[in-house]
């Protein structure tokens, strides 16, 4: 962490009295710590985006073309006409307040332009100005702003302020999503080339690559092998683990950080752990070796690109259906948008478990499951030999990623696994899990080292809940489903609720899982179960 | 100042009515013209917005979910929350739309020493606008009784039941009382630092508006001396399309009846309708069966994707050497 940021006793001072300046002054500081840089060229091009070449936010001048006001009001009466759901969230809105404070930027911050009203009402002035009769007509008196370099800047730094979690929509009279919005202008400023780094590389990586951090395929393969000696040290057991075999059942796709980052690597462990015990014939493979999809961050274009990886590896190497790995985004885009993206997925078959034989009729259109939906369904029928006291080191909590719990409804089927393998979950309070849950603060590209204070500040009301848990049960691990989450939340609980680590739920699976024929006394981190090791001393 | 321009406004709106028909004479146009130009600027008004938002389609499913999935058959799901049948949907638009759901899990968010973030209940603001839309929609209701004759039974009995507690005479109505505390409430919230932070004129006109018209309503009812049968007479004019404008019905009427002219011709141009967005908001009113059944984006058009055949050709080499299977060997 960097010399420069403040205490946490500092950081959590929020002054929710708002500034003196009208919001209507759209004037922005672009702070140290608290906005992204910009994309790189090169990444630009590769993805066929407009290219502004080189520049920085904070600086005066943007490199805007010179026709910019004109292409973003054509671009926006575009998404007008193509997006009910836009239009209808510019004119509904009766500036209630009950979104105000449930947006973990604007708890952390106290920047009123955190708050989704005023985040939206930054697009809706100008629409109402140049889209509507009452704000062509008297302007500022209906609530209308001129589009000016000011206010695209204001644009680029409260739209990268927006985490797409979609938990203010759960508190919307009438269901209006910020994330929509968000994503609307993020196309906007993308049309004049306003992209950031974050986004921009991990996606043109993946276009080429197959995952974010462009890793070729030989890397890809080299990680896979490399965990499977791993485990066979901790295990003793040699999985086999497939990479682009034709004619598997199943294709998985799990989000790259899982193979690349720690701590998802445990997470990929239990995974190759877990097939291996059921002899499931599956198969990775090394082009769609990537279940995020920064697109969702960027553009509607950008995921459909990446997303078409997916459907079209399962149908060139000819599996029955595809199971999904943990990932919060990657199953919005999964379960809200792939098949109108991509599919029809009529080449692929209705998921039926090969273990357990369950048909997976949640899932008969788009053909693809969610890991865990395949191992509670597992667990439930008893095809899974688990001891759940090899994760007595651990209390565990878990932490609802905010897509699979405000896009799917994926709440009691991580929960049943959880509970199936641990012995001592705890919950934490009901304000902030299950749709209520709030964002790790870093999510929809956000996650950037430059952008750190404001990741701790978005990130405070999850901390917060963590440090409720870990004060009245001891919780000293933070589950979740989600790669960005388990990115970012270490550095989060580093700085708000030191001592607490971050896993998988398939971590934890891995750990009580008993193989047959395996000798192993420690988990999958390599530390030694608890119990156990007095056992040996003895 | 936003509130200052509203209430000017209002003042503005209803000091037109007193000179129109008190100094000037003008009984007709308020009471004949405008409210049947206003009537059907309202209705035509309406229905353009709601096509217009109609015509823009739904690409994709979008639901926000409050509850748990339908998954396996052995968890149960949350049919109203995350509904994944149009029943269900349904079901969750008639709680949205008849209580309020979402607001019903309002909390207020607070930053204690510790630091310890609270979430304390707040359902002021669902109680307040649930009182408000209720109290309007039955009063309302009971309007109906000047424009039809007979009055029907059902109109008859919301009058009685309105004035169940028959305090004084004449009779007080329940939903009077309640629409103006309510309204008081509605309205000095947004005098709270927060709310006067983001508050538009666009939000404090309405609220005035509408005090102004339950005011005035009011006034007649219980304070001044007002000719219920000639106002009668007028609706009833009005609704058979037979207009008059019987003598001395008095001036607080034409403000009164002006007022809601000026209402219905803002509505459609307004927030207010949030009345017919909210059946049409894709995060509710569509079902969470997304991986079920297929959703066609109407407008979806191909996109320039990066094919296995160009990724095997870019890395034909490494992949040989790690030796995973290839398409073609060179």
């Amino acid at each position: 962490m960097s010399e420069d940021i403040k205490k946490p006793e500092e950081l959590v001072q929020v002054d929710f009295k708002p500034p003196k300046k009208k919001w209507s002054d759209p004037s922005v500081e672009f702070k140290k710590g608290t906005y992204n840089f910009s994309a790189l060229p090169g990444n630009l091009d590769y993805l066929s985006l407009y290219n502004p070449g080189k520049w920085y936010a904070p600086e005066e001048k943007w490199p805007v073309p010179e026709n910019w006001q004109e292409i973003i009001l054509k671009g926006l009466k575009e998404r007008l006409d193509r997006y009910r759901s836009l239009k209808i969230f510019m004119d509904v809105c009766v500036r209630c307040g009950a979104c105000a404070d449930k947006c973990h930027y604007y708890i952390g911050s106290g920047d009123p332009k955190n708050m989704p009203v005023l985040r939206a009402e930054l697009l809706r002035s100008v629409y109402r100005n140049n889209f509507t009769a009452a704000g062509k007509i008297m302007g500022k008196i209906a609530g209308g702003r001129e589009l000016t370099l000011d206010v695209l800047k204001e644009w680029f730094y409260y739209f990268y302020q927006c985490t797409e979690c979609r938990r203010c929509s759960v508190f919307c009279p009438y269901g209006i999503d910020t994330a929509e919005i968000t994503m609307v202008v993020r196309e906007l400023l993308s049309l004049i080339g306003l992209n950031i780094h974050w986004i921009i590389t991990p996606a043109a990586n993946c276009l080429r690559t197959g995952n974010h951090l462009g890793i070729q395929p030989h890397g890809f393969a080299d990680s896979i092998e490399f965990a499977v000696d791993e485990l066979e040290e901790l295990t003793g057991i040699k999985v086999d683990a497939p990479i682009n075999k034709k004619g598997a059942e199943i294709l998985f796709v799990a989000p790259s950080a899982d193979y690349f980052a720690s701590p998802h690597y445990y997470t990929l462990l239990g995974y190759l752990a877990l097939f291996h015990e059921i002899g499931l014939d599956y198969t990775w493979s090394s082009y769609a070796s990537e279940g995020g999809n920064f697109g969702l961050f960027h553009s509607q274009e950008t995921m459909k690109r990446l997303n078409s990886k997916i459907y079209m590896e399962a149908k060139r190497l000819g599996v029955k259906w595809v199971l999904g790995g943990e990932c919060g985004h990657m199953w919005r885009v999964v379960h809200q948008y792939m098949d109108s993206l991509n599919g029809p997925a009529d080449f692929l078959e209705e998921p039926v478990s090969p273990i357990t034989n369950t048909r997976f009729e949640n899932t008969k259109a788009t053909k693809m499951v969610h890991i865990c939906e395949f191992t509670a369904d597992l667990i439930k029928n008893g095809k899974l030999k688990l001891d759940p006291s090899r994760n007595d080191q651990w209390t565990p909590t878990f932490h609802d990623s905010c897509n699979p719990a405000r896009a799917m409804g994926l709440l009691d089927e991580p929960r049943y696994v959880i509970n199936a393998v641990s012995n001592k979950f705890h919950e934490m309070p009901e304000n902030t899990i299950r749709e209520q849950t709030f964002c790790c603060g870093s999510g929809a590209g956000l996650g950037t080292d430059e952008n750190l204070e404001m990741r701790l500040r978005g990130g405070l009301p999850r901390a917060n809940a963590v440090k409720y848990v870990k004060d009245k049960y001891g919780v000293n691990i933070l589950l979740c489903i989600c790669a960005i989450d388990k990115a970012t939340l270490p550095t989060l609980l580093d700085y708000w609720v030191p001592d607490t680590e971050v896993g998988g739920i398939h971590e934890l699976v891995g750990n009580a899982l008993i193989m047959k024929g395996e000798k192993r006394t420690t988990d999958l981190r390599g530390e030694p179960f608890v119990g156990k090791e007095i056992e040996k001393d003895v | 100042m936003n509130v200052i321009v509203s209430l000017a406004a209002v003042i503005v709106l209803i000091l037109l009515a007193i000179v129109g028909v008190g100094a000037i004479g003008l009984d007709y146009l308020f009471g004949v013209v405008i409210p049947y130009a206003a009537f059907l600027l309202f209705v035509v008004g309406f229905i353009y917005r709601i096509f217009s938002w109609a015509k823009s389609p739904v690409p994709y499913r979008i639901t926000t979910t409050c509850g748990q999935q339908k998954t396996l058959s052995w968890i149960k799901s949350s049919k109203l929350e995350n509904p994944h049948t149009t029943l269900g949907v349904i079901g969750r638009m008639a709680l949205e739309i008849l209580f309020f759901r979402s607001l019903f899990r309002n909390t207020k968010t607070e930053i204690l020493p510790g630091p310890k973030v609270v979430y304390g209940s707040n359902k002021w603001l669902w109680l307040g606008g649930l009182a408000f839309h209720w109290s309007f929609l039955i009063i309302v209701i009971r309007h109906l009784r000047f424009f039809i004759e007979p009055v029907p039974y059902f109109i008859t009995m919301i009058e009685h039941l309105d004035g169940f507690f028959q305090v004084g005479l004449p009779m007080i109505m329940l939903t009077d009382a309640v629409i103006l505390t309510a309204l008081t409430f509605l309205i000095l919230r947004r005098f709270g630092p927060k709310l006067r932070y983001i508050s538009l004129p666009a939000d404090y006109f309405p609220l005035l508006l509408i005090i102004s018209i339950a005011i005035t309503g009011v006034l007649m009812r219980y304070f001044t001396k007002t000719d219920i049968v000639g106002i009668k007479e007028l609706a009833l004019g009005l609704a058979t399309f037979s207009p008059v404008v019987p003598e001395g019905i008095g001036l607080t009427f034409f403000v009164h009846i002006f007022l809601v002219s000026v209402l219905l011709i803002y509505f459609p141009l307004s927030k207010l309708m949030h009345l017919g967005g909210v059946f049409l908001t894709p995060t509710r009113n569509l079902a969470n069966n997304n991986r079920m059944k297929r959703h066609v984006n109407p407008w979806d058009y191909p996109v320039d994707v990066h094919t296995y055949e160009e990724y095997e050709d870019e890395f034909r080499d490494v992949m040989k050497a790690a030796g995973l299977p290839l398409e073609k060997e060179s």
